[in-house]
């Protein structure tokens, strides 16, 4: 057997040897590589083979799905009614809440000398499903069960009812990949909501943290106060709501603080999503950035055009106390926030303590 | 024969890769083997002829497109470890189940050095060690998962 070698020569005769082979592969490999990489050549292979990948993630979440399926319609008729009861409060609760938006809209578009209201930001949003979920400390990933077919595109934003999700990378026909503001890779320019303060929330791997590593050791942030995004860096539009800061870590021999904040969207207890279109036009849509969406998601968040940031409107965005209208299907966080800076810590630890408990379990697991 | 075991082939790199997307907790989801990795390089020492290296490339891109951030980063990997797989598929096969399992965290090592350069060079670094955790479980894994593979291939050991 030894006197075969290395059995190159049996094997030769289909495609040449397997040293010849590999060099082609290698090569082929490289070049795919390349293209990926330096000139997004390959949208479409990654088209193809993500429409080619959907029907076995979609046989993989089968098992769950049914599950999921057999437990709703298994329901008693008195859980079913007791959902009704709470939906019709919520309901109720929300129409009070936006009872005053419409005169609210209106004077403010006054007070900023408009000639006419502005319409919500949020042109239209799209229900998905979650089909497939990643989140390990490598990739915080979805894939959702919308695609190409239903007009999503690349760098979209993902919300929740309580917060910011995160952004599509991959769209294929039918399912769409997106990366959460909590995988590693992914960094979005916020704003401090009390202060006005702009940084960076890089995400930390779990799904319970972002980490702002470049703030300064005296910057002005307290335990609890609500980030939202700053609409710079041309992906997300400004004034939503992405986490509260959980910790605020100083210490004199550092020059920057330890900032960690609890992301408010709930997304290992979600089933459904929103894709959310924005109108290009408005003031607090997102700066049409001088770099294409897709190059967001680099490793370097120091990349992200955040300090320059061209803005078309110029007067009426940075001036700091004035948010984004809210679109109408935005739930409460933003109103309670300015209480909150006003009344000091004390409601502070009312924000992140659902967000920690309902995710505490898969963060203590981690080593 | 080789129709035979091509379709095998083809059909453990499909359970192999279900493993791979199923959707595990997290504590789990670290130690998961890479299952399409093990599947891979037992038909290139078992069966060089069936599968070879056009199965190590195309298995790498089905891996690309469920969860590289370059296309083609698991396909070079994967392609370089069943070459050398191929290539030595003679002295490997006679090797005890044990002496095997150390032969294959080897590979997986040399895989994941290749993927974590990668990583590197295209802008995505991933230092986390946990990322290695898997080579060692994919060693643990191999005696038993060899096992069940050359018990569906029947005739061979």
């Amino acid at each position: 057997m030894a006197a075969f070698g290395t059995g190159a020569g049996r094997l030769a005769g289909r495609g040449g040897s397997p040293g010849f082979r590999f060099t082609l592969y290698a090569l082929l490999s490289v070049i795919v590589m390349y293209l990926d990489q330096r000139a997004h050549y390959l949208e479409q292979l990654r088209y193809v083979l993500q429409a080619a990948a959907y029907p076995l993630q979609l046989a993989v979440n089968s098992p769950t799905a049914a599950w999921v399926w057999l437990q709703e319609s298994f329901q008693s008729r008195e859980a079913l009614q007791a959902e009704n009861t709470r939906l019709h409060a919520t309901a109720r609760d929300l129409e009070l809440r936006t009872m005053r938006y419409e005169s609210l809209a209106r004077e403010n578009g006054e007070l900023r000398g408009l000639r006419e209201a502005l319409p919500p930001v949020a042109d239209r949003w799209l229900a998905a499903e979650i089909v497939n979920i990643q989140l390990s400390t490598l990739r915080q990933r979805l894939l959702l069960n919308r695609g190409a077919v239903n007009g999503v595109f690349k760098g979209q934003a993902v919300l929740d009812d309580k917060g910011l999700i995160g952004q599509t990378t991959h769209v294929g026909p039918w399912s769409v990949e997106v990366i959460l503001i909590t995988d590693p890779e992914h960094a979005v320019p916020v704003r401090v909501e009390r202060t006005g303060l702009r940084t960076i929330a890089v995400g930390a791997g779990d799904t319970t943290s972002l980490a702002l590593p470049y703030l300064p050791g005296n910057a002005d942030l307290k335990v609890g106060d609500l980030l939202v995004t700053s609409g710079l860096g041309g992906v997300f539009p400004e004034g939503y709501p992405v986490a509260r800061v959980t910790e605020v870590h100083r210490d004199a021999v550092q020059p920057l603080a330890q900032v960690r904040a609890a992301p408010l969207a709930h997304v290992d207890s979600d089933s459904e999503v929103m894709l959310v279109w924005f109108r290009p036009d408005h003031p607090a849509a997102p700066a049409p950035a001088a770099s294409s969406g897709g190059e967001l998601k680099s490793g370097n968040p120091a990349m992200q055009p955040q300090p320059a940031a061209p803005r078309n409107h110029p007067p009426q965005t940075p001036s700091p106390a004035v948010p984004a209208p809210p679109p109408t299907r935005e739930p409460a966080p933003p109103l309670p926030s300015q209480e909150t800076a006003a009344a000091g810590t004390a409601p502070a630890a009312k924000g992140p303590r659902p967000v920690e408990g309902a995710a505490a379990a898969p963060e203590q697991e981690q080593p | 024969m080789s129709v035979d075991s091509r379709t095998q082939l083809l059909l453990s790199a499909l359970v192999a890769l279900i493993l791979t997307v199923l959707p595990l907790p997290h504590w789990l989801d670290v130690v998961r083997p890479a299952f399409l990795v093990l599947t891979v390089l037992y038909w290139s020492v078992n069966a060089p002829r069936a599968g070879g290296l056009a199965i190590g490339f195309f298995a790498g891109l089905m891996l690309d497109a469920f969860q590289g951030p370059v296309l083609g980063e698991h396909a070079l990997a994967l392609s370089l470890v069943t070459y050398i797989a191929v290539r030595e598929h003679q002295r490997l096969r006679s090797k005890p189940a044990i002496q095997q399992a150390m032969i294959v965290f080897a590979f997986l090592v040399v895989y994941e050095i290749v993927l974590f350069m990668i990583d590197g060079w295209t802008g995505h670094p991933v230092t986390s060690p946990l990322r290695w955790v898997h080579t060692v479980s994919g060693a643990l894994i191999w005696p038993p998962a060899a096992a069940i593979l050359s018990y569906g291939a029947g005739h061979r050991a």
